[in-house]
C-alpha cells in the first residue's frame, strides 16, 4: 500500500482516537464522579510510567503464558482437524458435535486446571489458553481442509496424483485461509484466558492477579494502567498473526495487492 | 413447474426422513460422548496405576470417577439441604436469566452499530479498530468495576444480576456487530442498481435488501453470541460476589474442591449443558425463521 | 483384435448413477482414430460430460469396456495419457501463471530446467509470454481458459479432453480462442474430444460432431465435417458450414421428442 493510501486508511481513527482521549479527559474532569473507578487517561499513563518497573514484566510474564497456550492449542487444533479429515464420514459426523462443543464455557473449568497444577505456576495457564485455543482452530482447518473445490480435485485425479499429493497441493492451501481466521480469533481468548486463570490463583508476577490486588486496595489508576498493558499485549499478538496471514496467504481476496 | 424451477427448490424432508436424521445425530453424540468418557477413565486408569506425575498428579482429588460426579448431583451438597442437582439448577436459571437479558442487549447493540457503520467508510475506518480492541480488554479485570458503577443506575429488582447482564452484553455486541457489518456489506450491487432505479430510500434499501441479505450472517454471528453470553455472565458472576448464579456456585466449591472435588466438577458439566443448551436454541431458533421465509435466504 | 486405428474405443459402455436412479449413459459405442477433432454436442442430460468423464477414467461405467491407447482407462489414466480442461479454468490461486502450468510436470517428477523450458514453450503456444508471474485473478476470464490449456498441454499428451472450456465467455472471445485451439492442435496432432452446448463452435472445429440425445443419454448421429483445415474466419460464412450446422441441429431436434422448448432454445444458433 503507498504511503498515502495508509495515511488515509488510518487518519480516521488517529482522530477518534484524539477525539476519545480529549472527551473522557474533559468529562472526568468536569464532572469528577467516577474518579476512583475511572481515572483521568492522564493518570492512567503516568501510572504505567511510573510502575513500569512492575507492570511490564508482568504484563511479558501473562503474555508468555498466553503465548504458549496459544501454540500448544492452535497445533493441536490443526493436528486433530487433519487426522480426522482423513476419514471423510468421521469428520462429517463430528463437525456438527465440534461446533456444539464451542459453546460450553471452557472458563468454568479455569479452577480445576489450577487444583491439578501449581497455582502459582504458569502451566495451569498455559493450559486454559490452550484448552480455549483447540477447538475454534480445529473446527476452521476442518471446516477448510473439507472446503476443496471438487474440480481441483478432480484434476488431481486426472493427473494420477497421490492422495498426499492432493492433500498437500489443494486441501491445505485451500485451508490455510480459513485457519488463519481461528488463529486470529484464539489469538485474543489466549490473553483473555490466561487473565481469567490468573484470577483463580497465581504468582505475583502475572498481570491478572497484579491487577486484581490493585483493585483491591483501591489504587484504581494501577489497576487500569494493568489492563491497558493487557489490552496492548492482546492486540499485539492479534497483529502478529495478521502480519504472519499477510505474507502466508497472499491469494485471498481480504489479502491480495491487486 | 419447469425443470429449473424444480432443481432449485430445497430438498423437503419427509417427517420420517427428520426422524431418522434426527436420531442418527443424537446417536453420534451419544458415542462421542461415550467415547470422551471411556478416555478419560483411561486416562486415570493408566496414570494411577503407573504413578506417572506428569503433567499432574492422577488421583480421586485431581479426577474424580465419572460415576462419582453423577452420584453427586443427586446428593445434597450440605446436610439438610437439596440434593446438588436441583441446586444447580436453580442456579443455571439465575445465570441463564443474566446471559438472556445480555444476549438480547448486545444483539440489539451490536446489530444498531452495524447498521450505523454499514452507511458510512469513514465511520468504519474511525471506529471499526476500537471495537475491535473492545475485546482484547479482559472483562474479568472491568467486570468488578461495571458492577460498581453499573448497579446503583439499576432499579432494585434489576440490581446485582442486572450488572452482570451488562458484562455478558459485552462479549455479545462485539460478533454481532462485525457481522452485521459484513452482511449489510455484502448486498448484490446489482440488486443495489435495481433500488436506485427506484428511486429507493436509503431507509428502504436498508430494510428491503441489505438487512434480509445479512441474514445469514447475523444469524452465524449469533450462535456465537449465545456462547459468548453464557462465558460473560459467568464471568460477570466471579468478582460480583453473587451467590444464586454459577458463578457464584464455581467460586464455591473450588475452596471445598480438596475435600469434595466432584462438587466443582458437577459444576462444570451443568454450566456445559447451560451453554449447549443456550446455543441449540439459537440454532434451532434460526432453522424455524429460515425455513418459514425461504426466499429471505442467500 | 484391438484396432491401432483407434486411439479411444468405447464399447457397449452404460452408466447408472445410483443417486436418484439416472440412466445417465446407455449403450455408446464410439471409435476416435488418432488426430480427430471430435465434438459432443446435445442438451442437458444426454451424458456428454459424464461419457467424456468415463474415457478419463474420472467415472467408472456400469458397464462396458474404455481402451484408451490400447490401454484401460485407468491405465491411461495413471500414464498420463490426457490432459483436461474444463469449463471453470480450475487454476490454483496460490501459485502463479508459470507454477500452474508446471503443476502436472512436477507430479512427473521433471527437473527444474525441464519444466522451465516446457513452461515458456506453452506460454508462448498460448500466447501468454510474459504473464509468467501473474497470479489467475489478475487474468481475464479468457486468458485464465488459455493457462488452462496451456497446463492441459504441458506434458503433451496423446489425448486432450475438453468439458464446454469456452462455455463461460464471451462470443468474440471465444471465436477468437477457437482459432487458437485449431492451431494448437494443428502443431501438435493430438486427438481432442471437446464437449460443448454451440452447434457453431461444434461445427467450426471438428472432424466429427457426435450427437447426443437425452434420457437415458445415448448417441442419435455423427455428423463428418467436411469442411477443409485450416478453418478461418471465412469458414464461417462458407454455405457448406451452414449446410452442416443445420444438419446438426435436425439430428438435435429429430431425436429431441424429449427435448423441452427452453432446452431446444440452449442450444441456440
Amino acid at each position: 500500500m503507498s504511503a498515502a493510501r495508509t495515511v488515509r486508511e488510518w487518519a480516521p481513527a488517529l482522530v477518534v482516537f484524539v477525539l476519545g482521549i480529549a472527551l473522557w479527559q474533559g468529562a472526568i474532569a468536569a464532572f469528577d464522579i467516577q474518579q476512583f473507578l475511572l481515572p483521568k487517561p492522564s493518570d492512567i499513563v503516568r501510572s504505567c510510567w511510573d510502575q513500569r518497573h512492575t507492570l511490564w514484566p508482568a504484563g511479558w510474564y501473562t503474555f508468555k503464558e498466553a503465548l504458549g497456550g496459544f501454540a500448544v492449542g492452535s497445533i493441536a487444533g490443526m493436528a486433530a482437524a487433519t487426522v480426522i479429515s482423513r476419514f471423510r464420514t468421521l469428520g462429517a459426523a463430528l463437525m456438527p458435535i465440534a461446533v456444539a462443543a464451542n459453546a460450553i464455557p471452557i472458563i468454568a473449568f479455569a479452577p480445576i486446571l489450577n487444583n491439578w497444577f501449581n497455582p502459582l505456576s504458569p502451566s495451569s495457564k498455559i493450559a486454559m489458553a490452550a484448552v480455549l485455543c483447540f477447538l475454534p482452530v480445529m473446527v476452521n482447518t476442518m471446516r477448510g481442509l473439507q472446503s476443496a473445490n471438487p474440480r481441483q480435485i478432480e484434476l488431481m485425479r486426472s493427473y494420477a496424483a497421490s492422495g498426499f499429493s492432493i492433500w498437500r497441493q489443494v486441501r491445505v492451501p485451500t485451508a490455510l485461509p480459513f485457519v488463519f481466521t481461528s488463529l486470529k480469533v484464539a489469538s485474543v481468548l489466549a490473553m483473555i484466558a490466561a487473565i481469567v486463570g490468573e484470577y483463580f490463583g497465581g504468582s505475583y508476577d502475572a498481570l491478572g492477579v497484579l491487577i486484581r490486588s490493585k483493585a483491591q486496595i483501591l489504587d484504581f489508576e494501577t489497576a487500569w494502567a494493568g489492563i491497558l498493558v493487557a489490552s496492548v499485549l492482546g492486540i499485539t499478538l492479534y497483529l502478529a498473526v495478521a502480519a504472519a496471514e499477510r505474507l502466508v496467504v497472499r491469494w485471498a481476496p481480504e489479502t491480495r495487492d491487486s | 413447474m419447469s425443470h429449473a424451477a424444480a432443481a432449485t427448490f430445497p430438498i423437503r424432508r419427509s417427517y420420517a426422513g427428520h426422524i431418522a436424521a434426527g436420531a442418527r445425530r443424537a446417536l453420534a453424540v451419544v458415542a462421542v460422548v461415550a467415547a470422551l468418557v471411556g478416555l478419560y477413565e483411561l486416562y486415570r486408569f493408566i496414570w494411577s496405576s503407573t504413578g506417572w506425575t506428569h503433567p499432574f498428579i492422577v488421583d480421586d482429588t485431581s479426577m474424580p470417577h465419572v460415576w462419582v460426579i453423577l452420584h453427586a448431583l443427586w446428593q445434597p451438597a450440605q446436610v439438610n439441604q437439596p440434593a446438588l442437582g436441583t441446586i444447580l439448577f436453580h442456579k443455571s436459571l439465575f445465570t441463564a436469566k443474566e446471559a438472556a437479558v445480555g444476549f438480547a442487549l448486545g444483539a440489539v447493540v451490536g446489530f444498531a452499530i452495524g447498521i450505523v457503520l454499514a452507511h458510512s467508510r469513514l465511520l468504519v475506518r474511525g471506529f471499526l479498530p476500537y471495537i475491535v480492541a473492545s475485546q482484547t480488554i479482559p472483562i474479568l479485570a472491568i467486570a468488578p468495576m461495571v458492577v460498581v458503577w453499573v448497579n446503583p443506575k439499576l432499579p432494585p429488582s434489576l440490581q446485582g444480576w442486572g450488572s452482570v447482564a451488562v458484562i455478558a452484553a459485552y462479549l455479545t455486541f462485539f460478533p454481532v456487530a462485525i457481522n452485521t457489518l459484513r452482511g449489510l456489506q455484502s448486498a448484490d450491487p446489482r440488486a443495489l442498481e435495481l433500488m436506485r432505479t427506484y428511486a429507493a430510500s436509503r431507509w428502504t434499501v436498508l430494510w428491503k435488501l441489505r438487512v434480509p441479505a445479512s441474514m445469514p450472517f447475523v444469524f452465524s454471528a449469533l450462535r456465537i453470541a449465545a456462547t459468548a453470553s453464557v462465558v460473560g455472565a459467568i464471568i460477570g458472576e466471579l468478582p460480583s460476589g453473587l451467590q444464586s448464579g454459577l458463578g457464584g456456585a464455581i467460586l464455591n466449591f473450588n475452596q471445598y474442591y480438596s475435600i469434595e472435588p466432584q462438587e466443582l466438577w458437577a459444576t462444570n458439566i451443568v454450566a456445559a449443558i447451560l451453554g449447549i443448551v443456550f446455543f441449540v436454541v439459537v440454532a434451532a431458533a434460526e432453522k424455524a425463521i429460515v425455513r418459514r421465509a425461504p426466499e429471505n435466504v442467500a | 483384435m484391438t484396432e491401432q486405428h483407434s486411439v479411444v474405443d468405447v464399447s457397449g459402455v452404460s452408466k447408472t448413477f445410483p443417486r436418484g436412479n439416472v440412466r445417465a449413459l446407455e449403450n455408446i459405442d464410439l471409435a476416435l482414430r488418432p488426430g480427430e477433432f471430435v465434438s459432443l454436442i446435445g442438451p442437458s442430460g444426454c451424458g456428454k460430460s459424464t461419457l467424456l468423464r468415463v474415457i478419463g477414467d474420472l467415472v467408472e461405467p456400469s458397464t462396458g469396456s474404455v481402451v484408451v491407447n490400447g490401454k484401460s482407462a485407468r491405465q491411461a489414466r495413471n500414464d498420463h495419457d490426457y490432459g483436461i480442461v474444463f469449463q471453470d479454468s480450475v487454476l490454483f490461486d496460490w501459485r502463479t501463471v508459470a507454477k500452474n502450468i508446471s503443476m502436472p510436470l512436477e507430479l512427473l517428477g521433471w527437473d527444474r530446467a525441464k519444466r522451465k523450458e516446457r513452461i515458456d514453450e506453452m506460454l508462448r503456444l498460448v500466447e501468454l509470454q510474459g504473464f509468467g508471474d501473474h497470479h489467475p485473478w489478475q487474468l481475464s476470464g479468457g486468458m485464465q481458459q488459455r493457462v488452462s490449456i496451456a497446463r492441459a498441454l504441458a506434458f503433451e499428451p496423446a489425448l486432450l479432453l475438453m468439458d464446454e472450456p469456452f462455455g463461460a465467455l464471451d462470443e468474440m472471445t471465444r471465436e477468437r480462442l477457437n482459432l487458437e485451439l485449431l492451431s494448437i492442435w494443428q502443431q501438435l496432432g493430438s486427438t481432442v474430444v471437446f464437449v460443448t452446448h454451440s452447434i457453431s463452435e461444434a461445427v467450426f472445429l471438428s472432424t466429427r460432431v457426435v450427437v447426443m440425445s437425452p434420457r437415458p443419454g445415448r448417441i442419435a448421429g455423427i455428423v463428418d465435417v467436411d469442411l477443409p483445415y485450416p478453418r478461418t474466419v471465412e469458414t464461417r460464412e462458407a454455405p457448406r458450414y451452414f449446410e452442416l450446422v443445420t444438419e446438426v441441429r435436425e439430428l438435435l431436434r429429430s431425436r429431441g421428442e424429449h427435448l423441452l422448448p427452453e432446452e431446444e432454445a440452449a442450444l441456440g444458433q
